[in-house]
């Protein structure tokens, strides 16, 4: 039955992570916290989960012109670096230890999250106030005055 | 490149969670929403890649789980961005930052 399980657990993070919000960053708690999964374990299948899904991802946004590769040349070299140097670390490190280092991060995540969705939800609504204020206080002018 | 150093190190140490602080920091950078969630997916392919090849090594992976938490999240994928188009404001966004942080919260204690 667990392949029933897990298989839920990736389609919940596929869910988040397909509406732009981190899937990742749920699934990982999902499987440690409520399939038993190790948090090495757990974390190896969230990164390997991301590559077929990020490889088609690529494709269609370099279809679409959006990737900036003058970005992606700056930061990819450090970024790979430095990944590969905390994957090692991470391999010596307690299981246990690693699970309350992985929540600390989640909840400065979280914070980071609401943050953002409370600056989105101001933006919102300047976008929908400011162009009634505008009609009303300024009149359009003729370009000859 | 600062950026990158940071990102490096959270992907690789939690094997997670790099996108979710890449794609603000291209924002920072100058490039529009689109473009950095875009550039950000570019960004964490290789470094997921290389992380993974790094846990392998560590024998850490078991393909079993890989393969059924795959088959759920492509479909979850195709799902969520299909759900993305009808939403009109950013309640899941919040639901989904208080969540972040209830699980934080749980896995400390």
């Amino acid at each position: 039955m667990l392949w029933y399980y897990l298989s839920l657990a990736g389609l919940f993070g596929g869910l988040v992570g397909g509406m732009g919000m981190g899937g990742g960053t749920l699934l990982i708690p999902i499987l440690t916290m409520f399939l038993g999964v190790d948090q090495h374990l757990a974390q190896a299948i969230n990164l390997l989960v991301f590559i077929p899904t990020g490889i088609i991802a690529v494709i269609i946004h370099a279809k679409n012109k959006l990737i900036d590769y003058k970005v992606f040349g700056i930061i990819i070299f450090p970024a790979m670096a430095t990944a590969v140097g905390a994957a090692l670390l991470v391999g010596k490190l307690e299981s246990d230890l690693l699970k309350i280092l992985f929540g600390v991060f989640l909840v400065l995540i979280g914070i980071f999250q609401l943050y953002q969705a409370i600056k989105a939800s101001i933006d919102r609504k300047k976008k929908i106030t400011r162009p009634v204020l505008k009609h009303n206080l300024y009149p359009p002018r003729n370009k000859d005055f | 490149m600062g950026a990158g150093i940071f990102i490096g190190i959270i992907n690789g140490f939690f094997g997670g969670g790099g996108g979710m602080i890449c794609v603000p920091a291209l924002i920072l950078l100058g490039l529009s929403n689109k473009q950095a969630q875009a550039t950000a997916i570019l960004i964490m392919l290789p470094i997921s890649i290389a992380s993974a090849i790094v846990y392998y090594s560590s024998g850490f992976v078991d393909w079993n789980s890989v393969l059924f938490v795959s088959i759920g999240s492509v479909i979850g994928g195709i799902v969520g961005a299909y759900l993305l188009k009808k939403l009109s404001n950013n309640v899941l966004q919040y639901v989904f930052a208080l969540v972040v942080v209830a699980a934080g919260v749980r896995m400390l204690f």
